[in-house]
């Protein structure tokens, strides 16, 4: 698995597949990037379960925090981790111990620990490090392109029709559009320097 | 594993743009409004506070323009583009959002004209001081280079004479000093130099120029390389510390590696207030779809003439890059292999009435303030844009009494060549 570029298929058929996510590190602050994250997530019908220990007690869009991946206490089918790098392992080892384990390991974007993607791997998850789920799905739906970011695809096929205002489909056909491997290489340089 | 990369032509035509999905309009449709109505509240609010993807008001971003930005961010290699009013709206918009009063921004000596009376007179109302240094002498970068620093820039192929510049010389200098470098890639376009390719992580460009390409539109883009970190040093506050516009939000731990072009959008466009018109977005874009094979023409064409003129006994020097022998000539076989773009001058052995002549007997020509047209243009800047300076200082500036600048169109070379052939003669 090449993990500095992904296949937009691989991005889209997580995308497409998970329904529960459970994020760990949410923030109930709202100027928090986490934050963001998660509410864009819940609109788009993803079922999200905010997992923080510092803020038991509280709720994030009328979700509970739980403490730990453990007191979710059903299946989750992604784990979205939103701690920076040096945390990652103990996230992922402790997810490898849940019955049934999760599918996929999402780490977000600055965060990367290649050991604990092996591990998973080997474990038979599906592992994206470094990027950010809100951000690849609206580069997939095309909903980012509004922001004039380049979403790296090309489509000449009528996108389904948007739904609950302007919300895009994930269900877009696309050919791969126009690369930032500058960015990439600098991102790659800077985990390498760190 | 990845998908196969389209190529440049590809990109030109597709980026930014599918069918829209409820009309199934197959050219970009004109968002000609102000406005957009949100879906509720919650969606007005999330839009405000930066925690949703789309529309609130023209000046912010419209759907029109964010093609235009995605196809030029696409085509030059960025993650990110922003579209603005014009290419001087550009600069002051990117500088916004590096400079506060007493910080310098270091920029190569050879810019175009109106670039160089912005950072002189207008960004010192501001407080921004410019220190200056030659693209011909690397070293003089190097030594520019103080504690207020906080950008460099340079023109990839520079306004007016064409020279071409070192631009991973002056990337690495910037990279050493922590500093971004902005490349304003007017002349070349993304066709003919990518200069994110060469270290640049900032690329802005005048669109009124070869993207538009036909002289009816005047507009400017910001492209986001994605290669700086902001957040180092706390050098860059705007990006870096929390915003009290957005209740508290870092724009680069938000946006990760499209921070700076938001950036330039929520803080710079939104207050400073340059939007593009839609409809000029759109003649720019229809202008992109061809940009490659105008580009190649346009280069060409310049050759062509580049050569009759050196070889002409009226004509004392030809500066074009794109000439065996010229001494940017190393330089453009390596960053601009496809040509040496259109815009080029040459010195006349008759002096300044000579070049007056040669532009009121030119009757293809026109003689205008402007580059980048599909038709061709002739500007004698010691009688014009620079008839105020005295003749030291003309020479100076690469605008010497017998000097004459030409923007070469996409016409047929022969009826350039002959035009010029008889203006020289009468
Ligand atoms: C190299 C270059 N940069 C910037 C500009 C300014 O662009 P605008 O006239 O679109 O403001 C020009 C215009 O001539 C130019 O040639």
């Amino acid at each position: 698995m090449n993990h500095d570029a992904y296949d937009d298929n691989y991005i889209r058929s997580i995308l497409n597949g998970v329904k529960s996510i459970a994020m760990v590190g949410a923030s109930p602050v709202n100027v928090r990037p986490s934050y963001f994250a998660f509410k864009y997530l819940a609109q788009r019908g993803y079922d999200m379960i905010p997992v923080n220990p510092g803020h038991v007690g509280k709720t994030l869009m009328g979700k509970p925090f739980v403490a730990s991946l453990a007191d979710i206490g059903r299946p989750i089918d992604m784990i979205d981790i939103f701690r920076n790098s040096s945390h990652i392992m103990p996230v992922v080892e402790e997810a490898l111990k849940l019955s049934p384990p999760p599918r996929v390991i999402w780490m977000q974007l600055g965060a990367r620990d290649d050991a604990a993607a092996e591990k998973a791997e080997a474990a038979g998850l599906k592992v994206v490090m470094n990027r950010c789920p809100k951000i690849e799905y609206g580069r997939l739906s095309s909903e980012i392109s509004w922001m004039g970011v380049n979403s790296r695809t090309l489509s000449a096929k009528r996108a389904p029709v948007p739904t609950q205002g302007m919300r895009l489909s994930l269900n877009r056909t696309s050919f791969g559009g126009g690369q930032t491997a500058a960015s990439d290489r600098a991102a790659k340089n800077k985990t390498e320097s760190t | 594993m990845t998908d196969r990369l389209p190529g440049f032509s590809t990109i030109a035509v597709h980026a930014g743009a599918q069918p829209d999905p409820t009309t199934g309009a197959r050219a970009t449709p004109i968002y000609q409004t102000t406005s957009f109505v949100f879906n509720d509240a919650d969606h007005a609010a999330s839009l405000f506070g930066l925690q949703a993807f789309g529309n609130i008001y023209t000046r912010i971003g419209n759907p029109t323009n964010a093609v235009l930005e995605e196809r030029v961010a696409a085509l030059e290699g960025g993650t990110a583009a922003l579209a603005v009013a014009s290419g001087h709206a550009a600069q002051v918009v990117v500088l916004q959002q590096l400079m506060r009063p007493g910080d310098e921004v270091l920029a190569a000596r050879k810019l175009y004209g109106g670039s160089i009376n912005q950072f002189t007179h207008a960004f010192k109302a501001f407080g921004w001081n410019v220190a200056w240094a030659d693209p011909d002498d690397i070293g003089s970068f190097e030594r520019a280079v103080t504690p207020h620093t906080k950008a460099i820039f340079i023109e990839s192929i520079a306004n007016p004479a064409g020279s071409i510049t070192d631009i991973e010389a002056i990337a690495a200098i910037a990279r050493n000093a922590g500093v971004p470098l902005i490349v304003d890639n007017t002349l070349a376009s993304p066709y003919l130099i990518k200069p994110i390719d060469h270290g640049a992580d900032i690329v802005v460009h005048s669109a009124t120029k070869f993207l538009g390409g036909h002289g009816n539109s005047l507009g400017g883009i910001i492209v986001d390389a994605g290669t700086f970190d902001w957040a180092k040093d706390n050098k860059y506050p705007m990006l870096s510390e929390p915003r009290p516009e957005y209740h508290g939000i870092r724009i680069q731990e938000t946006f990760g590696n499209f921070a700076f072009a938001i950036a330039c959008r929520v803080l710079g466009l939104r207050d400073l207030g340059p939007a593009l018109s839609p409809f000029n977005a759109f003649m720019i874009l229809t202008g992109i779809e061809t940009l490659p094979l105008r580009m190649q023409k346009h280069c060409d064409n310049a050759k062509a003439v580049a050569e009759f003129l050196s070889a002409h006994p009226a004509v004392s020097a030809v500066n074009y890059a794109g000439l065996p022998g010229d001494r940017y000539n190393n330089l453009q076989r390596k960053y601009s292999p496809k040509g040496a773009g259109a815009v080029f001058t040459f010195s006349l052995k008759g002096g300044y009435d000579a070049g007056v002549n040669l532009v009121s007997n030119l009757k293809l020509f026109s003689h205008l303030a402007n580059v980048g047209d599909t038709r061709s243009l002739v500007i004698h800047p010691a009688s014009t844009t620079h008839s105020q300076l005295d003749d030291a200082a003309k020479v100076k500036s690469g605008a010497a009494p017998d000097v004459v600048r030409l923007s070469i169109g996409i016409e047929d070379k022969e009826d350039l060549i002959e035009d010029l052939d008889q203006a020289l003669r009468a």
